[in-house]
C-alpha cells in the first residue's frame, strides 16, 4: 500500500520526465536522419575519399559506447571549442550523429539492394546523377528502409537513459531523484520501467501504421 | 493379427490399412481406405491431386494421426502407441518425399547416416561406412560430400532414398518422387526405384509417372475424393477400367505425362 | 600539466585496471546470455502455453526496459527486498538479462525459419521430436541467428560500460574517475574511445570468422 502512494505521489513528476525522454528521442532521430541520408548516399555514389571518411565517421559513432561519447562530447570536446550546451542539447546532438551512423547504413543498404538498373533508366531519360538520385533512387530506398528504421526508434528509446549519466531531466533521472529521496527505489525504477514499455510499445504501434499507409503495393520484393 | 483370410502361401503381409479415415477442418479427405501390402510388391497410388494421397502415407507412418482406422505392420498395430513406439515404427518405414527435404546443413553421407548414429544408436565408423554403400547403390558414391545445395533434384532425391533405405526399411513410402524435378532428371530417380522395386523391395507410391506405373506396379490403386474407386494389376485398370473416372483421368494423365509405354 | 607523464603514470595504469574488469564483464556475461538466450527462445517456440507466454513476457520486458533501469533495480532496488548484490554480480546479471532477451528473439526467428518439411523428414525417420529439434532444428538455427547475435554481442560489449553506474569501476568509470580529477575529459575519453575501438573491431573480425566457419553452402538463400 505505502508502495502505491510513493507511486502515486512521483507519478506526475515522471511523467513530466516523459516530455524531455520523447523531446530527445524524437529530436535525436530527426538529426539523425538528416545527417544519415547524405552519408548514406555518399557511401553508395561519393568518391573514394568520401566513402573513407563516411566509413571512419561511422566506424567511429558505433563503434563507442553512448556513456563515452556523451562523456567525451558534453564535459571534454564541446567545452575545449568554447560550446556551452544544456545538457539536454549535448544529448541531442551526441544521440542525433550516432544515430546518423545507424541509420545511414539502413539507408545504404536499401539503395544497394535498388541495383543499378533504376539509375541507369533515369540517366537514360536525361537525368542528371544528383537528380536521378533525389527524384528516383531515394524515395525508393527511404520506402525500403522503414523496417529497419522502425527499430532504431525503440533503441533510441531506450538509450536515451543513459543521458542520466550528464543530467539530463528525462524519466530516469527523476526516478533516480525520487528514489534517493523516498528510499522507496523498487516502486519507482518499476514504474519508470513500466512507463519506458508504454512509450515502446505505443510507438511502435504507431510506426506501424505509418509503415501500412506509405505501402507501395507490390514494392516489397 | 493374422494375414487375411484366402492368403496364398508364398504371400506375406507387410502392411495392412484398414478403414482409414481423416478430416482437416471439418472437410473428409479420406473416407475409409483400406487395402494390404504384400512382401516386395509395388503398389502405385494415383488419383486427382488434393490432400487425400499425401495423407493417408502419412497416416501410414502417423506423422499424421487418422482420425479412425488402424493400421498393422506385420502383425504389430501401428496405429493407438505412444510416440516412442511410433518412433521405432518409423525406423521400420522409409519415407521420401516430394520436397526431398534432405537436412541442409548436412553434406549428403552425413545427411544418410545421422538416423543411424542418433536413432539406431550405430557407431560412427560404422554408420558412415553404411551411408557410403547406401550413396553408392544410388550412384552418389561421388557426391558425398557435396551439400543439399550444391546437389540438383535429382541428386537431391536419391540422397533422400538413400537416406530412407540406410535404415532398412520394411516398407518404403514415396510421395510424388517426381513432381518436383525438372523433367529432365526424373529419369534417373525413376530409375532407382525401378531397381529397388526388381531387388523385392515392398514400395508403395504415389505418382503420376504412367510408365513407371505400367512397368513396376503389381497393383494400381485410384483414390478419388477420399475413396479407393477401384483397383487392380495394370494391365487391367489401363485397358479395362470398371468407371468411366478412372478411364477419363488416366487419359488426362497419359496426354500430360506420356503415354502408357513410358515414352514421352 | 598533460604530459607524457600523465598517460604514463597516472592515465594508463588505472585504465589497465579498468580494462581488466571489463573483461571480466564481458567474459562472464556474453557465455551466460547466449546460453539463456538459447533457452528462453527454445521456451518461446516449443514450450506448453505457460512456458511459451512467460518466455514471451521475458523477452519483451528486459528488452523494452532500459539496461540502467535494469541495473538500478539490482543494485540500488534489491537490497530493499534482502537482496544484496556487488556492482559487479548486479551488473552481470543485468547484463545477461538483457542480452539473452535479444538472443532469444533472434533464435526464435531462426527455429521459425527453418523449413517444417526438416522436422518431418526427421521424424519420418523415427527421431523423437526432442531429437530432431537437437540434431536438426538447433544446429541450422544457431547458424542463422548468428549475425544477429554477433550484433547484441557487440552491443553488450559497449553496454558493460554502464556498469560504472552501479560504481563497479571498470574502463570507462577508471577513466572518468581520473578525467574528473585532473579535468583532462577530452583526452582521457579519446584515449579510452581508442581501447573500445579496438575492442569492438577485434570482436567483429573473430565473429565474422566464425560466421563463415559455421557456414555451409547454400544456407543464406534458404527460405
Amino acid at each position: 500500500m505505502e508502495n502505491f502512494i510513493v507511486i502515486y505521489q512521483a507519478l506526475p513528476f515522471l511523467l513530466q520526465g516523459i516530455i524531455t525522454t520523447l523531446g530527445l528521442v524524437l529530436s535525436a532521430l530527426f538529426l539523425g536522419f538528416i545527417i544519415g541520408v547524405p552519408l548514406s548516399v555518399g557511401q553508395v555514389f561519393g568518391s573514394s575519399w568520401t566513402k573513407k571518411f563516411i566509413g571512419i565517421y561511422i566506424w567511429f559513432f558505433r563503434g563507442l559506447p553512448i556513456l563515452v561519447l556523451l562523456f567525451l562530447f558534453y564535459y571534454g570536446l564541446f567545452n575545449m571549442i568554447g560550446l556551452n550546451l544544456s545538457a539536454f542539447v549535448a544529448a541531442v546532438l551526441v544521440l542525433g550523429l550516432r544515430s546518423s551512423a545507424y541509420q545511414a547504413q539502413i539507408f545504404r543498404g536499401s539503395i544497394q539492394s535498388l541495383g543499378q538498373g533504376q539509375l541507369l533508366a533515369a540517366q537514360s531519360l536525361g537525368m542528371s546523377t544528383g537528380k536521378a538520385i533525389w527524384n528516383i533512387i531515394l524515395p525508393q530506398a527511404l520506402r525500403l528502409s522503414i523496417p529497419g528504421w522502425s527499430n532504431e526508434y525503440p533503441a533510441m528509446l531506450t538509450e536515451s537513459a543513459v543521458t542520466y549519466a550528464i543530467g539530463v531531466m528525462e524519466v530516469l533521472t527523476r526516478g533516480n531523484f525520487i528514489a534517493s529521496r523516498t528510499y522507496k527505489p523498487m516502486p519507482i525504477y518499476l514504474t519508470c520501467a513500466i512507463i519506458f514499455l508504454i512509450l515502446s510499445y505505443s510507438g511502435m504501434k504507431i510506426l506501424h501504421i505509418l509503415e501500412e499507409k506509405v505501402r507501395i503495393p507490390g514494392f516489397e520484393e | 493379427m493374422k494375414g487375411p483370410e484366402g492368403m496364398n502361401q508364398k504371400k506375406e503381409l507387410i502392411l495392412r490399412i484398414k478403414d482409414i479415415h481423416k478430416s482437416f477442418g471439418g472437410k473428409e479427405v479420406l473416407k475409409g481406405i483400406s487395402f494390404d501390402v504384400y512382401k516386395g510388391e509395388t503398389k502405385v497410388i494415383i488419383g486427382p491431386s488434393g490432400m487425400g494421397k499425401s495423407t493417408l502415407l502419412r497416416c501410414i507412418n502417423q506423422l499424421t494421426f487418422p482420425d479412425q482406422g488402424t493400421i498393422w505392420l506385420r502383425d504389430q498395430e501401428v496405429t493407438h502407441h505412444n510416440l516412442r513406439e511410433i518412433n521405432l515404427f518409423r525406423q521400420k518405414i522409409g519415407m521420401v518425399f516430394q520436397d526431398f527435404n534432405l537436412f541442409d546443413h548436412l553434406d549428403a553421407v552425413r545427411n544418410v547416416e545421422i538416423a543411424l548414429i542418433k536413432v539406431k544408436g550405430m557407431k560412427k565408423e560404422e554408420a558412415r561406412e553404411k551411408a557410403m554403400h547406401e550413396l553408392k547403390k544410388v550412384g552418389l558414391g561421388k557426391q558425398a560430400s557435396l551439400y543439399p545445395a550444391q546437389l540438383s533434384g535429382g541428386q537431391k532425391q536419391r540422397v533422400s532414398i538413400a537416406r530412407a533405405l540406410a535404415m532398412d526399411p520394411e516398407v518404403m513410402l514415396f510421395d510424388e518422387p517426381t513432381s518436383a524435378l525438372d523433367p529432365e532428371l526424373i529419369g534417373e530417380v525413376l530409375g532407382v526405384m525401378q531397381k529397388l522395386a526388381r531387388e523385392g523391395m515392398t514400395m508403395v507410391v504415389i505418382t503420376h509417372e504412367m510408365g513407371f506405373a505400367r512397368s513396376v506396379a503389381d497393383e494400381i490403386i485410384f483414390l478419388e475424393k477420399g475413396k479407393l474407386l477401384e483397383s487392380g494389376p495394370p494391365e487391367i485398370l489401363f485397358y479395362q477400367p470398371k468407371y468411366e473416372r478412372t478411364r477419363r483421368f488416366l487419359f488426362k494423365l497419359t496426354e500430360l505425362y506420356g503415354d502408357l509405354n513410358g515414352k514421352k | 600539466m598533460i604530459n607524457l607523464d600523465f598517460f604514463l603514470e597516472i592515465l594508463f595504469p588505472s585504465l589497465l585496471e579498468g580494462l581488466i574488469m571489463t573483461m571480466q564483464l564481458i567474459c562472464w556475461s556474453i557465455p551466460i546470455g547466449l546460453v539463456m538466450g538459447v533457452i528462453i527462445a527454445i521456451g518461446r517456440v516449443y514450450g506448453n502455453v505457460l512456458v511459451s507466454f512467460f518466455s514471451k513476457a521475458y523477452i519483451i520486458f528486459f528488452r523494452g526496459t532500459p539496461l540502467l533501469i535494469l541495473l538500478f533495480i539490482l543494485y540500488y532496488g534489491f537490497p530493499s527486498i534482502g537482496i544484496y548484490l556487488s556492482p559487479f554480480v548486479a551488473a552481470v546479471i543485468g547484463f545477461v538479462l538483457c542480452s539473452s532477451s535479444y538472443h532469444a528473439e533472434y533464435i526464435r526467428g531462426a527455429i521459425q525459419s527453418v523449413r517444417s518439411g526438416q522436422v518431418l523428414a526427421a521424424q519420418a525417420l523415427g527421431m523423437s521430436k526432442l531429437s530432431a529439434v537437437f540434431n536438426i532444428v538447433l544446429p541450422q538455427a544457431l547458424r542463422r541467428a548468428i549475425p544477429g547475435c554477433s550484433n547484441e554481442i557487440i552491443y553488450l560489449i559497449k553496454y558493460s560500460s554502464l556498469a560504472f553506474m552501479v560504481t563497479c569501476i571498470e574502463l570507462t568509470g577508471a577513466g572518468k574517475i581520473v578525467a574528473s580529477r585532473y579535468f583532462t575529459y577530452t583526452e582521457v575519453f579519446l584515449v579510452i574511445g581508442a581501447i573500445y575501438l579496438i575492442i569492438v573491431s577485434l570482436a567483429t573480425k573473430l565473429l565474422n570468422i566464425l560466421e563463415e566457419r559455421a557456414s555451409f553452402p547454400g544456407w543464406e538463400n534458404r527460405k
